[in-house]
């Protein structure tokens, strides 16, 4: 991650042309991935659902990525390389929704098709189409579950958010009040809600370790939290640790997003409570197919198409609609 | 604590422990749960694993040199020791072996190439970090791995001190420091190293082997990183690939905080102790107040200036 | 000068060689050190006199020729070897750390451990041993230094020279060798350093000094030693020759055998 970049794009860029020169030999469409980071079992997941629907359709994978969430340039490096390269077709999940769009202006110009994954661009037509989870959905659907679990008892909430200034951050927290019933910010909003509910905000940077300090240090501020509002599932674990080593786990209620294999499995034994699942490897499966479509009969894909969430509880309560966690480690993405 | 014969103006060693007072003392008036036991003995909990990290960083920093790796190959630690214990089903204490056996390798090989190769060491260990990085992900698949046997996680357990919780692995951290501090003050190994430090052609001249003290310096630290490495399964109860990617700088960051000059030959180990603590309390007290995280670390970019022009001011008043 | 009968040779060399590639830096060089002298070593650039040196010190292995030790000859691998058979360099840039103290750099890489079980197996340094038998080198050599914990850097550039120097005289068992030790000092300082060197040599131990500086030669050796084109142009006896007269002979606009003979020593 501090490797030289230009050394990184050189080494890059000779990897793909041969890879594309080959598959130019073939005939084959060539479709380019950009995912925010190499490492985030998420994108992980990602790459390896486009692969395989890219070799189910005959079509070759370019795949690259940031160096960091957030690191734009690193992204735009990859998909210059990629286009370089003979990609026709860009799936991108931008790490700067706003800073990415001269660069996929660029590229339409050109004639590709670029297709937003996960989360939109920044106006979100900027690119042809967005293949996305709404992260708003996500946290509205865990916000429900929360109310009803915690049928009528006064909510005291530790909120472990991901950074400030996080869209996705800020769409699920938000999304998570208002499903709660407490004053949101709306899906656009990149600020975090906060009303007198929430006893302690802190980040987690989506991290266990960082997730475990922040509760620690807020269970110092909040002795009696019952509810934790956590941005992903190792944030959730690490809250969980936190919990457990005061002696206070079972009386607090932790809900999360992401829908990993395993953040079910800890669905499952009692750790999370429910967790909002997302489809990644859905959201690559549908841009690899838009990009062979593209390349076979020049039609581009276009519009806004929700791959879903799926609200996964170990319990369910009533008047809200669950799926049970054997569901959820059938759909869940990661090691299973 | 002032008597340390490298410094004879008290400002530059006393200087941490004032900052970590005085952060004590706003933070005690901000809210009434932050001077408890329990709170106490929280962050000396949270930051073991940097804690001892920055006891390797402190000897290499003593010589003149400097560690960007020591982060990754805590993580690569962790990744091994996790993985043998519970895919390969070794034995905990053989895992144990193993994952600090692996850092400790990595510090051989920074120590090497520091030595036979006679790169900077900032070169090299720039170079050992992405590789320790790679490692790391690819064994591990980039997936955490949980469900580690007790043995493994031990040193996470606590103990009761009236009403704090104090984790075995905050003891053996500061076990640890008061090795380093007896060695680095009584022995003559460690007033080689601060000699090495302040002039390494001197050293040579006088006999003193300098290549293995340096050498010698690098496996120390890893050997330390390892140790790092089970504290860190032991607080977090799994092994995160992902782990160790900002403690690379945060050990930096506290040994210069604790005084400890980056030009080699000056500085109190203990000065890093109190370098991790200081970062700890604001985090903790930034918490306890509800202050965004971006300011934590608009504080320790200022104090790290602020504890380096101490420094530099200090040692200019000496002349 | 001493005057002795027949002089006591404590180290000697003869017919030393090194070459560098192509240049000859030592062509068949001769030397004698006697003892209770300071005996000068000077010479212009390239004449040969730090490879001499060095040669000495263990720097490095000549090519040709023995060196001898009290009559025994010796072979220095490292500047170690000749450490070890009680020769000790003062070097040019001092080789002192200056953050720590007096009392650390005069016992750098010899430090005395603590008796018994302190010392041999928790080897823990006996700071205070170190302490008392620094004061009393530096009073012994009548080093002007109050306090042996304070760190050299906070010492003037005589006094660090001062520090050297006696580290120098206190280990030194044979020989003590300085390079140009009054460079880069001022006049008072400068003498002060002069009068150490003295007293180094009224305790017994000669001294081989090389350096830049006529009038601080001409003041202190007994002999002077002149290294001209890889060899020894003669040994001078500062007494009984001028200034001007050696500077002649170091450049070689004189040769030695139009010197008087009361001119050699």
């Amino acid at each position: 991650m501090f490797s030289s970049r230009s050394r990184r794009s050189t080494l890059a860029l000779a990897a793909l042309s041969l890879a594309a020169s080959t598959a130019f030999a073939a005939g084959e469409p060539v479709i380019g991935l950009v995912t925010k980071t190499e490492t985030n079992p998420f994108f992980v997941k990602m790459k390896e659902g486009a692969q395989e629907e890219a070799k189910k359709l005959g079509a070759k994978l370019l795949s690259g990525a940031g160096k960091a969430d957030g690191d734009n340039a690193g992204q735009i490096t990859a998909m210059e390389n990629m286009i370089a390269a003979g990609a026709k077709t860009i799936l991108i999940t931008p790490s700067d929704a706003k800073a990415i769009v001269p660069a996929i202006k660029k590229a339409r110009d050109k004639g590709i098709m670029v297709i937003a994954l996960d989360s939109p661009a920044d106006p979100p037509d900027a690119t042809d189409a967005l293949f996305a989870t709404n992260n708003y959905t996500a946290g509205v659907l865990i916000g429900e579950y929360a109310k009803a679990a915690m049928a009528g008892k006064t909510p005291k909430i530790v909120a472990l958010d991901l950074l400030p200034g996080h869209p996705v951050g800020a769409q699920r927290h938000n999304g998570f009040m208002k499903g709660f019933g407490l004053a949101a910010n709306d899906a656009k909003s990149n600020e975090l809600s906060k009303t007198p509910e929430i006893a302690c905000m802190a980040d987690s940077f989506g991290d266990q370790a960082k997730a475990q300090t922040a509760m620690e240090n807020c269970l110092q501020k909040a002795p009696d939290v019952n509810l934790v509002y956590t941005i992903n599932e190792p944030a959730a674990a690490g809250a969980y640790n936190a919990l457990k080593r005061a002696g206070k786990e079972k009386g607090v209620l932790i809900v999360s997003v992401d829908g990993g294999c395993q953040g079910i499995k800890d669905t499952a034994a009692g750790v999370i409570a429910a967790t909002s699942q997302q489809y990644p490897l859905k959201m690559a499966a549908m841009g690899v197919a838009a990009g062979v479509e593209f390349a076979k009969t020049g039609k581009k894909a276009s519009g806004y198409v929700d791959t879903g969430v799926t609200l996964i509880a170990g319990k369910s309560v009533p008047g809200v609609d669950s799926k049970d966690t054997k569901t959820g480690a059938e759909l869940c993405w990661g090691k299973k | 604590m002032a008597k340390s014969p490298t410094h004879h103006i008290p400002w530059g060693a006393l200087g941490p422990w004032l900052a970590l007072l005085g952060a004590c003392i706003f933070f005690a008036t901000q809210s009434d749960r932050f001077l408890t036991g329990g709170n106490l003995s929280l962050i000396l909990q949270q930051v073991m694993v940097v804690g001892v990290i920055a006891i390797g960083q402190t000897l290499i920093i003593l010589t003149a040199g400097i560690d960007l790796s020591c982060g990754m190959v805590m993580a690569l630690g962790s990744i091994i020791m996790s993985k043998f214990a519970t895919e390969l089903g070794l034995p905990v204490p053989v895992a144990i072996l193993c994952g600090i056996g692996v850092t400790t390798l990595f510090g051989l090989l920074n120590g090497l190439l520091v030595t036979r190769i006679k790169l900077p060491p900032f070169i090299v260990t720039l170079g050992t970090l992405n590789i320790a990085f790679a490692i790391t992900q690819l064994y591990s698949s980039s997936q955490t791995i949980t469900d580690l046997p007790a043995g493994l996680t031990g040193l996470g357990t606590t103990f009761a001190i009236g009403n704090a919780e104090v984790a075995w692995g905050s003891v053996l951290m500061v076990a640890l420091y008061a090795l380093a501090w007896f060695v680095l003050r009584e022995t003559g190994a460690g007033r080689h190293i601060y000699a090495v430090g302040n002039n390494a052609e001197a050293t040579r001249l006088v006999g003193i082997p300098t290549q293995r003290v340096l050498l010698g310096v690098y496996v120390a630290a890893g050997v330390l990183y390892g140790i790092a490495s089970l504290l860190s399964v032991a607080r977090t109860g799994v092994g995160d690939p992902n782990a160790g990617q900002t403690e690379n700088l945060d050990a930096i960051t506290a040994v210069v905080l604790g005084g400890t000059s980056l030009f080699g030959g000056r500085g109190v180990v203990l000065g890093s102790l109190i370098g991790v603590l200081i970062v700890g309390v604001f985090r903790n007290g930034l918490t306890l107040m509800g202050v965004s995280s971006i300011y934590q670390v608009l504080v320790t970019g200022v104090l790290v200036i602020l504890a380096v022009a101490a420094d530099q001011l200090s040692r200019r008043g000496a002349r | 000068m001493n005057v002795v009968a027949n002089p006591k040779i404590v180290m000697q060399a003869k017919g030393l060689v090194k070459r560098y590639g192509h240049v000859t830096a030592l062509d068949g060089v001769d030397f004698e050190l006697r003892e209770g002298e300071i005996l000068a070593v000077i010479g212009d650039n390239g004449a040969g006199k730090s490879s001499l040196i060095k040669a000495l010190s263990g720097a490095t292995i000549p090519d040709e020729g023995e060196i001898l030790l009290d009559g025994a000859p010796v072979h220095f691998r490292n500047p170690l070897d000749a450490r070890r058979a009680g020769i000790e360099t003062v070097y040019q840039d001092l080789a002192v750390a200056p953050a720590m103290t007096i009392y650390e750099n005069l016992f750098l890489g010899r430090e005395l451990r603590r008796p018994g079980f302190l010392g041999s197996v928790l080897r823990m340094l006996d700071k205070k041993k170190m302490l008392v038998e620094s004061m009393a080198r530096m009073q012994d050599l009548k080093v002007g230094i109050q306090s042996m914990t304070q760190a050299v850097e906070t010492l003037s550039g005589g006094q660090r020279q001062c520090v050297a120097v006696a580290r120098s005289a206190a280990f030194a068992r044979h020989v003590v060798i300085m390079d140009e030790p009054t460079a880069a000092l001022g006049v008072k300082e400068g003498n002060m350093v002069l009068e150490l060197i003295r007293r180094v040599r009224d305790r017994g131990l000669p001294v081989v000094l090389i350096s830049h500086n006529m009038p601080h030669v001409f003041e202190v050796a007994d002999r002077i030693h002149v290294a001209r084109l890889g060899k020894r142009a003669a040994v001078l006896n500062p007494k009984k020759i001028s200034m001007s007269d050696t500077v002649a002979v170091m450049t070689g606009a004189m040769t030695a055998d139009q010197l008087p003979a009361e001119a050699h020593a």
